[in-house]
């Protein structure tokens, strides 16, 4: 074959390329469309649910730009008005130090949705891909991901972030890589059933005979038919994230008793219960509406996406 | 069923397994040399060796792994760093402590849940469904150590009815058993409902109906023993947390149980006593999840092990 000959070919295949992709794009992304619109409309049925989005929307605007609205300095002492009850001035009343509690909430609410958020993603990244690896080649990667995973299973729920703080002493750092240690076996698990799920239809029998890369079955045609399992379970684990991560602070494993941290405010408060209580009242209710919006919002995704899940 | 039995019982002993081997490792995953971790900061070089000759960390991994397990099935799990103490004696006098908190919160929890959770079912889409799912939802999403505070700061401080802290007398245990119960009673309404409904929809409900069974029988002998065997599934795991849920109990309480300790042997980087609770925790998981494993077995005749 000559040069011009090959360069005309893969001109050619390229054309060829370009066409299908671009027939195949138009046909999904129409698909797509009519899906995401049909979903919306679902969705937008289940009350709870839309009551839990509209709240998670406003908590992330409030991560983004809750330090730049409070009202006073979150940091600043104020030893002329110590334990003040709520008032015009203080929405949520003044701490022990005199710190406006209203202004440390919105301060902090990066904080503690950054490491329940940044902790699941991560958590949810690698216990997709062993998930994946697991369901799909089965043999000892099956086994070893499954075994690990009942391993970290035995120390139930907090106590497996508890176990690795130990190991790897108290900060906010370490509560970030607990919980999202903690978040890798129950994906890995789910992503591993969803996997011999899909693994058996009918397109992936025809990209294997058709001689597709493992890889390129794994990410092109199996991981898209998970997706809807996987944003469920996502979803529902940030709840158990802000829950662990604010629960390790208020043991006093997490945060500086100093941040303004949600869950260290919380246990703080354990000694002024008599003086002053609106300092347990407002950061624990902040703590519960967040972890409700969560749960609503996760309960919603379920039942629209895939109602076969409990 | 006596095959199911036996393997389940022998699926433990591996799982049971890779558990000491994490627990024995955690000591030497820790950064840094693991004698001079447990003899502490200030410790002169004379002492690190004399830590390093107690507990045997100049042999062969290998061998120390053996020694540890040699330890464990005898009962000795070394001495507290902290108080000098048995650990296994340490946690043998905390065990109570946890025992009665996690009996506080099953003996209402789980039949509270699977009641509220099956009433709702056949309630579907009436008040009554809806007050119970919003109990529920409220009981997963309202964190322990805050109800605990709350329930602290309103029925002790304010109030004074209730003590806030100690297990002296039966009264100590009313707060201490809803923070305990809160969460798995709101797990299982939800799966109760949820099993029930799928239940309701099966060709046996509509047959027995179909002939003209009353429908409290249709309702409790078709439906609900058949949802139930779906229901305990989760049991297992559910009271397993329990346990967890009692490391942030017995902080708010000031209860001195296993969770109480290893927050505290955390604090004092007290490993031995570390290594020893998680190991205990760990066990009791396991054996739990066995328990209802077995009781599932028992009461599903169809059960078979693949």
């Amino acid at each position: 074959m000559s040069n011009k000959e090959q360069l005309q070919n893969e001109e050619l295949q390229q054309n060829n390329t370009s066409f299908e992709e671009n027939y195949v794009d138009e046909n999904i992304l129409a698909e797509s469309s009519s899906k995401f619109k049909l979903f919306v409309k679902k969705f937008m049925k289940r009350k709870t649910a839309v009551i839990g989005f509209v709240i998670i929307v406003f908590l992330i605007l409030m991560a983004i730009f809750g330090p730049y609205l409070a009202p006073q300095d979150p940091t600043a002492y104020d030893y002329s008005n110590m334990y003040a009850r709520p008032s015009a001035e203080h929405w949520f009343g003044t701490d022990n130090y005199g710190r406006d509690i209203f202004s440390r909430i919105l301060a902090g609410a990066p904080l503690t949705l950054g490491v329940a958020l940044s902790s699941v993603i991560v958590g949810t990244i690698i216990g997709t891909i062993l998930g994946l690896l697991a369901g799909y080649y089965g043999g000892w990667i099956e086994m070893l991901v499954m075994r690990g995973s009942d391993v970290l299973f035995s120390f139930p729920d907090i106590l497996l972030a508890i176990a690795i703080v130990a190991l790897l002493g108290p900060g906010i750092i370490n509560v970030f890589i607990a919980v999202a240690v903690f978040t890798v076996p129950s994906i890995a698990r789910m992503m591993r059933s969803a996997t011999l799920a899909v693994k058996s239809s009918l397109y992936v029998e025809v990209a294997q005979s058709l001689g597709c890369k493992d890889a390129r079955i794994l990410f092109l045609h199996i991981f898209p038919g998970t997706t809807q399992t996987l944003i469920v379970n996502f979803t529902m684990r940030i709840g158990s994230a802000i829950m662990a991560a604010s629960g390790l602070s208020f043991l006093g494993f997490g945060a500086n008793v100093s941040d303004p941290e949600w869950g260290a405010m919380l246990s703080q408060s354990r000694s002024y219960l008599g003086t002053a209580p609106h300092m347990l009242y407002f950061p624990g209710l902040v703590i519960f509406v967040t972890v409700l919006a969560f749960n609503l919002f996760g309960d919603g995704l379920r039942d629209t996406l895939d109602p076969k899940i409990k | 069923m006596g095959r199911y039995f036996v393997k389940r019982i022998l699926e433990t002993i591996p799982l049971m397994l890779i558990i000491s081997i994490f627990v024995f490792m955690f000591i030497h995953l820790l950064p840094g040399d693991p004698a001079k971790t447990l003899a502490g900061v200030e410790a002169t070089n004379e002492e690190v060796e004399a830590i390093r000759e107690e507990f045997g960390l100049n042999k062969p991994l290998l061998v120390q792994y053996f020694d540890y397990m040699k330890g464990l099935l005898t009962g000795n799990m070394g001495r507290s760093l902290k108080s000098n103490y048995d650990v296994g004696e340490l946690i043998y006098s905390r065990f109570q402590f946890t025992i009665k908190l996690v009996l506080a919160g099953v003996l209402w929890a789980p039949a509270l849940g699977i009641f509220l959770g099956v009433m709702c079912a056949i309630k579907r889409g009436k008040p009554f469904d809806m007050i119970g799912m919003l109990i529920a939802i409220t009981g997963l999403s309202a964190p322990g150590f805050w109800v605990g505070l709350m329930l602290v700061q309103i029925l002790a401080v304010s109030l004074g009815w209730l003590p806030s802290g100690g297990l002296e007398s039966w009264k100590g245990l009313i707060m201490p058993s809803i923070v305990m119960g809160q969460g798995i009673m709101a797990v299982l309404a939800r799966y109760s409902r949820s099993s029930m409904l799928e239940t309701l929809r099966e060709d046996y409900v509509r047959t027995a109906r179909a002939k003209g069974q009353k429908e409290s029988i249709v309702m409790f002998r078709h439906a609900f023993k058949n949802s139930l065997i779906q229901i305990v599934t989760i049991l297992g795991l559910q009271i397993g947390g329990l346990l967890s849920g009692s490391v942030i109990t017995e902080t708010i309480f000031s209860i001195p149980g296993m969770g109480r300790l290893l927050v505290d042997s955390i604090g004092y980087r007290d490993y031995p006593a570390i290594q020893g609770l998680l190991m205990i925790f760990a066990l009791q998981y396991v054996l739990i999840n066995l328990v209802v494993d077995l009781l599932y077995g028992v009461i599903n005749p169809k059960i078979r092990y693949d």
